[in-house]
């Protein structure tokens, strides 16, 4: 049996010894769109920057194709195919769209190939192409999340993490969004995605994590997507 | 009082600070790092400069500019990089530069003495050529047109290469560039070296109208720019250049203005105009240029 994209075991991670992620097992199988919901508090970004190395993990383990990254630099990290887009979306308000894209580059294992791979981003958020000379912070909220996208494809991950990608979206742009996320799953990418929106998620996800305090309360599949009693009382626990 | 010799002197001393403030400003943008021991390294390069005085110009030239950049380098990973890796905080990297600055001055002092060397190279640009009545000498050109010609390609190797826009990304959000595959280290590490290469450039041009290197002799060179760096703004390396450009040209024109009696008030009448700035413009002399930079969220 083949080792999964990503493995996380027992991965706890404290501020100053307070615990904000406790004993967390997780797996993302090549290809899959795994969700990770909960409320706010519950340890999620956390979760995510544990992984990328951004911060310490006080115990367990990440495993990337079973190889480990605990211990890792985050710049480490990306050039194992690990791309964050953070919550708040982080594009570089003073450099112009296209110079976003190139820090892409920067994570990248091989350089064979960019063109193609800058040719699909385009075209699968055709902003990027529209308006790259334009300064990163003219561009709408919705934009910039499609180029923080677009600038962690270019560095050709396997793994993808996205912290809250909807967050301050309109519906519509919601519903696209969740479709390209889709599409790049066709493309053999695993997506490890937190959200706010629980059931929108849990409906769209192969399978869903519910997080609170700190903790994996509950697995849901896209058929569980109704089931509000349970993901309330996960919520709550 | 000749006007116009002051004024070439004034804008060759403006030239000057402008690149200790670039120099400076590069490694703050990437690690929020004020280098108080970057003086030390114009010292070092004075000193390179005087033990090479017998050598070919261009071959002291740049025997300078590679000890100065491996002291930038040596400054970087075995005192800064260790304190990072130890998360220390930027209170301690700050008091870290203080402590680098002084032992460097004191193995100066050690190796070489307190009486000073002398730095014979390139001291035929001592020499003026006559202008419409104004004698400019050659060094003056020699600044300005180095100054201008670094601070250009410190401006092109920034916004035309990879490497300049990971610091550029760096500078402005470190942990986001990280996160990117920006390497740190590497970043970090290729400041000091531009920070190294401009040091030397100042050592070669201060050394030759001021020949005489002691172990303290980049500590006013360092504050002086430091100080026109906090007048232009050290959040944007050309403001920071400007701040420190405009506060060597008043201390140039004032340097001339004043009688040699008066030359000891220097200091104080400069750091009075810096004062009366400061509280015109708190944020700096190009805050309202900043303040007009609207982004969107």
């Amino acid at each position: 049996m083949s080792e999964p994209a990503l493995a996380v075991e027992g991965l706890d991670v404290r501020y100053d010894g307070v615990p904000a992620v406790r004993g967390i097992d997780l797996e993302v199988g090549r290809g899959e769109i795994v969700g990770l919901v909960g409320p706010n508090g519950a340890g999620k970004s956390s979760l995510l920057h544990a992984i990328m190395g951004v911060v310490g993990a006080a115990a367990g383990d990440v495993r990337l194709d079973g190889r480990s990254i605990r211990g890792l630099r985050p710049e480490q990290i990306a050039r194992r195919g690990v791309a964050l887009v953070p919550e708040g979306r982080h594009v570089y308000a003073s450099l112009t769209v296209e110079e976003n894209l190139r820090l892409g580059f920067a994570a990248r294992r091989d350089r064979a190939g960019i063109a193609d791979d800058v040719d699909w981003v385009q075209g699968l958020f055709p902003v990027v192409k529209e308006f790259s000379g334009r300064n990163a912070g003219a561009l709408s909220g919705g934009q910039q999340q499609q180029l923080a996208i677009a600038r962690a494809l270019v560095a050709k991950p396997d793994v993808l993490l996205l912290d809250e990608p909807s967050l301050g979206l309109a519906p519509t742009i919601v519903e696209r969004l969740f479709a390209t996320l889709d599409e790049i799953r066709g493309r053999g990418v695993s997506i490890l995605l937190v959200e706010q929106r629980a059931q929108l998620t849990i409906a769209f996800a192969d399978r869903t994590h519910v997080m609170a305090n700190g903790q994996l309360r509950l697995t849901l599949g896209p058929r569980d997507a109704g089931d509000t009693e349970r993901l309330t009382a996960a919520y709550l626990s | 009082m000749n006007w116009g010799q002051a004024i070439a002197d004034a804008v060759a001393l403006g030239s000057l600070y402008g690149l200790v403030a670039v120099g400076i400003g590069l490694v703050f943008g990437v690690m929020r790092l004020v280098n108080f021991a970057y003086g030390e390294l114009i010292t070092a390069g004075g000193y390179v400069l005087a033990y090479t005085g017998g050598w070919p110009p261009a071959l002291a030239i740049a025997a300078c500019v590679a000890a100065v950049i491996a002291l930038a380098l040596l400054q970087e990973r075995v005192a800064f990089r260790a304190l990072r890796r130890m998360g220390a905080s930027p209170a301690t990297m700050l008091v870290a530069t203080f402590a680098v600055s002084f032992l460097l001055q004191a193995i100066y002092l050690i190796a070489f003495g307190s009486r000073g060397q002398i730095v014979g190279t390139l001291g035929s640009l001592n020499t003026a050529f006559t202008i419409h009545g104004v004698d400019i000498r050659w060094i003056v050109v020699a600044t300005v047109v180095t100054g201008a010609f670094l601070l250009g390609a410190t401006a092109a190797l920034l916004n035309r290469t990879n490497i300049g826009l990971h610091i550029r990304a760096a500078a402005t959000d470190f942990r986001t560039a990280r996160i990117l595959g920006v390497r740190a280290n590497r970043v970090i590490g290729f400041s000091f070296v531009v920070a190294g290469f401009l040091a030397a450039a100042v050592s070669v041009l201060y050394t030759v109208s001021n020949p005489l290197v002691q172990p303290q002799m980049g500590v006013p060179i360092t504050i002086f720019a430091l100080v026109g760096v906090v007048v232009g703004g050290l959040d944007r390396l050309w403001s920071a250049a400007l701040g420190a450009f405009a506060v060597g040209f008043v201390y140039g024109m004032c340097g001339d203005l004043l009688s040699s009696q008066s030359s000891v008030y220097l200091p104080s009448v400069v750091y009075g105009l810096v004062i009366v700035v400061l509280v015109l413009r708190p944020a700096g002399l190009f805050a309202p240029l900043r303040a007009r930079m609207v982004e969107r969220v």
